[in-house]
This record gives structure tokens, C-alpha cells and sequence, in this order.
């Protein structure tokens, strides 16, 4: 009974896949980096500096915007799925880019999607700089720009923190890949896509190796992260 | 001269009040001691005296330089002067990063840096962790290296904030030997803020005393221990005796009645209601009527209690009314007191202080 059982036997197929380099698993796995990375790259350009303006710089409805930054952390992926693909679709305003369905497109989308997430962690990796250590900043003579440079350079460990997590919910989720790229074989399918779409057609094997790389590049992120965080 | 003058200085934060009417003047190469219960101020002064935080209001000059009107100047001020906090502040860099950041703020040469930072790591004793991280070192050591980051740029100026208020004892003697030596060896002008008062009487020349926002007084260690302007400042510096009494005469010394026991002080009277204060270890005990005596106040008293307070004990006896004597414990031993007793008390005039009974 237990060689009939689909899910065994899958496992084991996985494994497979995975020893052999498959390619397709390879071209997969390969592209899902490369889009969730260098979405994770542009959205630090952007983020790091914005969320450093937040905090360095005071001014009215600063909280508000702090606190809308935190509730869009849990913005919903296919809501911001949605949007992107009506933006860049013939009818939008940047359909003439023509990004629907490119790799480019993804990355553009996943930009979008974690920018919050990395301004608002920026924010809050700065604000861990106690007030004593901005006084003894300030007291040890800095000027103004010196005083942003070191705090930015003490916070560097959470900020990097703060940039892992915005890589992983990049490379893990599903909701804007599949909208804005569409799963297209060999163009913009990414591993959470593929997997919805081997399950889907109970193609488990490819799914489940799918599935232990995603944990896999998951994990990664976590021990990077622990190793950052322990600095 | 005077490095620092300030004058009605005030410090409001939203609505609640910190200092008002401060005047406070710091003479160039002196370590005045700021004292004060926690919550009085003293903080907030220092960092409005380092040009940290603006104050809200009054008059601010600092090495001759009138900071209300030339805020332009702050940073060159700021950097003339230097400040170690109570808490040890350290930056996640290594021990010489973190001496050097001063010096970089500065721009000082990379020669001139590395000179620096290894001869002020040699004076606190840290030179064995130049390259460790600095918040891998304990408490101590990471005060030691705050304080050697602070003196490497030269202050003219020294702020030190309940520096030992953490620390050990161990540390605290280190870093008060350092703070000693940079006064008397490169004349640094130092003011401490400190609620231990023996560390104030350690280092201070001359002592201020910040009681709810304010500088209440400002003398020397025998002034502010011994002739406080007023009940509140007497109970913080640990006066024993601060009792009601009224004047009766003032000629030559005063007299004053604390109910039925007249006592004679060498203080012209403040007010017609006063208090009396007296220290308790200028309280002598004797068992017999001293033959010899030149104290002005001698009367007959009564041991009603004998609390052990190592080293001391302290006595109380009653002679019309309720005055606690402090004695050694080998005196007290001598003395053979125990409750009940009948003893004889002596007090010159010059140590019955007499301050205004309110306030």
C-alpha cells in the first residue's frame, strides 16, 4: 500500500527532480530569484532612503503615515495584483510599456508590493536608535548630516532585517505573480505558480519539489535573518 | 572667568514645566557638583548647558558666547565641550571606532586619530580591546570607553551625567580618578550631576543643589551641608534635626525657643518663624555635666532611642525636645547609651543653622 500512495511516491520523484537538476525545476527556481530579488533591490532604492526622509524629518501627519505604512504590510497580494495588472494592461495608463505578462512586469509589481513593508521597517529599524545614543550623537560634536549617516550606519543590521522579510514575502507569494505575469510556461511561471498549477493538475511531484526549494530559499532567508539579528 | 553663565533659563515640554528660573554660573577650570533628588532637573540642565536641546526661554552664554543670539555657533560650541551619560552608550562598531567617532565628527587627520584613540585607550586601561567590539564589554568598560571617546577630542568643558550611577564600585573609583585627573592635569572645566552626595563632596569643588526645576543653592561643600538655605535643601543633603522654633532674641546670636528649650545660633535670623537645623554629628553626647565646655547650647537630656546605623548609631534624646545625635558606634559603646539614660548634650552656636520655617 504504502509504494501505491501518491503522495510517497511523489516525494520521492521530488527528490529526483531536484538531485538531477531538472531542468525546468532549474529554469523555475532560477526566475523566481531573479524577479523577487531584483524587485527586493529596486524596492530598498526606494524604500531605504523614503523611510529614512520619514524619520529624520518631522512634519504634520507623520504618524498617519507611519500607521498607514504598518497596515499596508497586510495588503492583500491579489489587491495589489489587481491594480498593477489595470495599470499596465491596454486599457491603463502604462499599458504602453507593455509589462503585462514580462518578467519586468512581476518586478515592477513586487516593487510595489513590499515598498511599504521596507519603508515601514526602515522607519522602525531607525527608531530603535535610543534617544540616549542620539544625545551622545549630537554631544560628540556631529553635524547634522554626520548625526543621519551614523544613526543610518548603527541601524544597519535592522534595516538589512527589514529587507530580508521584504524578500520574503516577495519570493513567497503568489496573488500579483499569477495576475500581473499570468503562468506563463517558460516566461513568467515562478515557483509559487507552478505549484499552484502542478497541484491543480495533480502533478504532485513537481509540486512538492517546487514546493521544498521555496522552504528551502524560506529558510535560507530565516538563518540570514537570525544571523543579522544576532549582530 | 566664567565658562557658563545662565540665567532664568526654562524648559517646558508640551505642557509640564522642567526648569524654571535657573542661574547658574561655572568658573573656568573648577568641577562643580550638580546634586539634586531624581526628577529635579538636573538631566534636562546638563543637556540644555551642552547645547543638546535649546531651552524654551532665558539666557544661555558659554565660553563668552551669548547662545541665544549666535545660534549659528551651537556646533562649534558643541564641539569645544563634551558629555558621558549615566547609562554606557556604546555604537555597534569596535572599541577604537568607537573612540574615534569624535575625532571623524571633526575631521581630524587618520594619523592624528590613531594617535588619540590608542593614548586615551592606554589612560583608561582598554588598550587590550582596540579592536573588540564595544558591546561585547561590560558596564564598566563601556563607560570607560564612552568617557575616553569624550576626552580624546580635547573638551574644554566636561558633562558627566550620574556617570557612576550603574556602575560598580570598582568602575566608579576608575572613572572618578579619571575625571580628577583631567581637571587638575589639562584644567577641564568639569559639572557633574550626581544624587550621591559623598561622590559630590568626593570631587566637588562647588556644589548646586537642583531641587524641583530649579538651582536652590549653589556654595561650597561646607555651605550646602552645613548652612542650607532652606528646609527642602536641609532634608536632601541628610540633616537630621530640621525643627520648628521661634525667634526670641537677636542680640549678639540668636535665640530662638523650640518649646520649652531655649538654643543659641550664630545665624542671624531669616525669618520670625524658623526652623532649626542642626546636623547630627554635630550633636555631642557626654554621660556627666562636662566640666569644661565651650559650646554656647549645654543641657541636660534623656537617651529615648539607640538606632544602629553602621557605622553609626543613631541617638535620639530629649531635652524639652526630640534631637537625634549622631555618633560612632565605638563612642556609642563607650558612652555605654542605651534608652533612658540620663546624658548631657553640647552644641556650639555656629552649627544650630537657622532657615525659614516654610517652603
Amino acid at each position: 500500500m504504502v509504494n501505491g500512495s501518491p503522495i510517497v511516491e511523489g516525494f520521492i520523484e521530488a527528490i529526483n527532480l531536484i538531485i538531477t537538476l531538472n531542468p525546468q525545476v532549474v529554469e523555475i527556481t532560477i526566475r523566481s530569484l531573479y524577479v523577487s530579488l531584483t524587485a527586493t533591490f529596486f524596492a530598498a532604492l526606494i524604500a531605504l532612503p523614503a523611510g529614512a526622509l520619514i524619520y529624520f524629518y518631522e512634519f504634520r501627519g507623520k504618524h498617519a503615515v507611519v500607521s498607514t505604512l504598518q497596515t499596508l504590510y497586510a495588503l492583500p497580494t491579489v489587491i495589489v495584483g489587481l491594480v498593477m495588472f489595470l495599470f499596465l494592461s491596454n486599457i491603463g495608463p502604462f499599458g504602453f510599456l507593455r509589462l503585462l505578462y514580462t518578467p519586468g512586469g512581476m518586478i515592477v509589481t513586487q516593487t510595489v508590493l513590499i515598498i511599504p513593508l521596507l519603508m515601514g521597517l526602515t522607519v522602525s529599524a531607525l527608531s530603535g536608535i535610543d534617544r540616549d545614543k542620539r544625545y551622545t550623537i549630537t554631544a560628540l560634536g556631529a553635524s547634522r548630516f554626520q548625526t543621519v549617516t551614523t544613526i543610518i550606519i548603527e541601524s544597519r543590521f535592522a534595516v538589512m532585517s527589514g529587507v530580508l522579510l521584504g524578500f520574503g514575502r516577495a519570493i513567497s507569494e503568489v496573488g500579483t505573480v499569477m495576475i500581473v505575469g499570468g503562468n506563463i510556461r517558460g516566461a513568467t511561471r515562478v515557483l509559487t505558480t507552478a505549484i499552484a498549477l502542478n497541484t491543480s493538475m495533480a502533478n504532485y511531484a513537481m509540486s512538492i519539489a517546487l514546493g521544498i526549494i521555496l522552504l528551502a530559499v524560506a529558510l535560507g532567508v530565516n538563518i540570514t535573518l537570525s544571523l543579522v539579528q544576532r549582530r | 572667568m566664567t565658562v557658563i553663565e545662565a540665567q532664568d533659563v526654562r524648559k517646558i515640554y508640551g505642557d509640564m514645566e522642567v526648569l524654571h528660573d535657573v542661574g547658574l554660573a561655572i568658573r573656568e577650570g573648577e568641577i562643580l557638583g550638580l546634586i539634586g533628588p531624581s526628577g529635579s532637573g538636573k538631566s534636562t540642565l546638563l543637556r540644555i548647558l551642552d547645547l543638546i536641546e535649546p531651552p524654551s526661554g532665558g539666557e544661555l552664554s558659554i565660553l563668552g558666547i551669548d547662545t541665544v543670539k549666535e545660534r549659528g555657533r551651537w556646533l562649534d560650541l558643541r564641539r569645544r565641550m563634551g558629555m558621558l551619560f549615566q547609562r554606557p552608550i556604546v555604537f555597534n562598531a569596535s572599541v577604537y571606532d568607537n573612540v574615534a567617532m569624535g575625532l571623524r565628527y571633526r575631521r581630524a587627520s587618520r594619523s592624528e586619530i590613531d594617535r588619540k584613540v590608542k593614548e586615551a585607550l592606554e589612560a583608561v586601561g582598554l588598550s587590550r580591546y582596540i579592536g573588540s567590539r564595544a558591546t561585547d564589554l561590560s558596564g564598566g568598560e563601556q563607560q570607560r570607553v564612552a568617557l575616553s571617546r569624550v576626552l580624546v577630542t580635547d573638551p574644554e568643558i566636561l558633562f558627566l551625567d550620574e556617570p557612576t550611577a550603574n556602575l560598580d564600585p570598582g568602575s566608579t573609583a576608575t572613572i572618578e580618578a579619571i575625571v580628577a585627573r583631567m581637571n587638575r592635569e589639562r584644567g577641564i572645566t568639569v559639572l557633574i550631576s550626581t544624587h550621591d552626595l559623598a561622590q559630590g563632596q568626593r570631587l566637588a569643588h562647588r556644589i548646586a543643589v537642583m531641587i524641583d526645576g530649579t538651582v536652590a543653592q549653589a556654595g561650597s561643600p561646607r555651605e550646602i551641608f552645613h548652612a542650607p538655605k532652606d528646609k527642602k535643601i536641609a532634608r536632601f543633603v541628610g540633616v537630621q534635626n530640621i525643627i520648628p522654633a521661634r525667634v526670641i532674641s537677636r542680640e549678639g546670636l540668636t535665640t530662638v525657643e523650640v518649646k520649652e528649650r531655649r538654643i543659641v545660633s550664630a545665624t542671624p535670623p531669616p525669618a520670625e518663624e524658623v526652623a532649626v537645623v542642626i546636623r547630627g554629628e554635630d550633636v555631642s553626647l557626654h554621660r556627666r555635666e562636662p566640666g569644661y565646655e565651650e559650646a554656647e547650647n549645654l543641657f541636660p537630656a534623656r537617651v529615648t532611642a539607640v538606632e544602629p546605623m553602621a557605622p553609626f548609631v543613631n541617638v535620639t534624646v530629649d531635652c524639652g525636645c526630640d534631637i537625634i545625635a549622631l555618633v560612632t558606634a565605638r563612642r556609642a559603646e563607650a558612652l555605654e547609651l542605651a534608652a533612658g539614660m540620663d546624658v548631657w548634650v553640647s552644641l556650639p552656636a555656629k552649627v544650630v543653622h537657622l532657615v525659614p520655617r516654610d517652603g
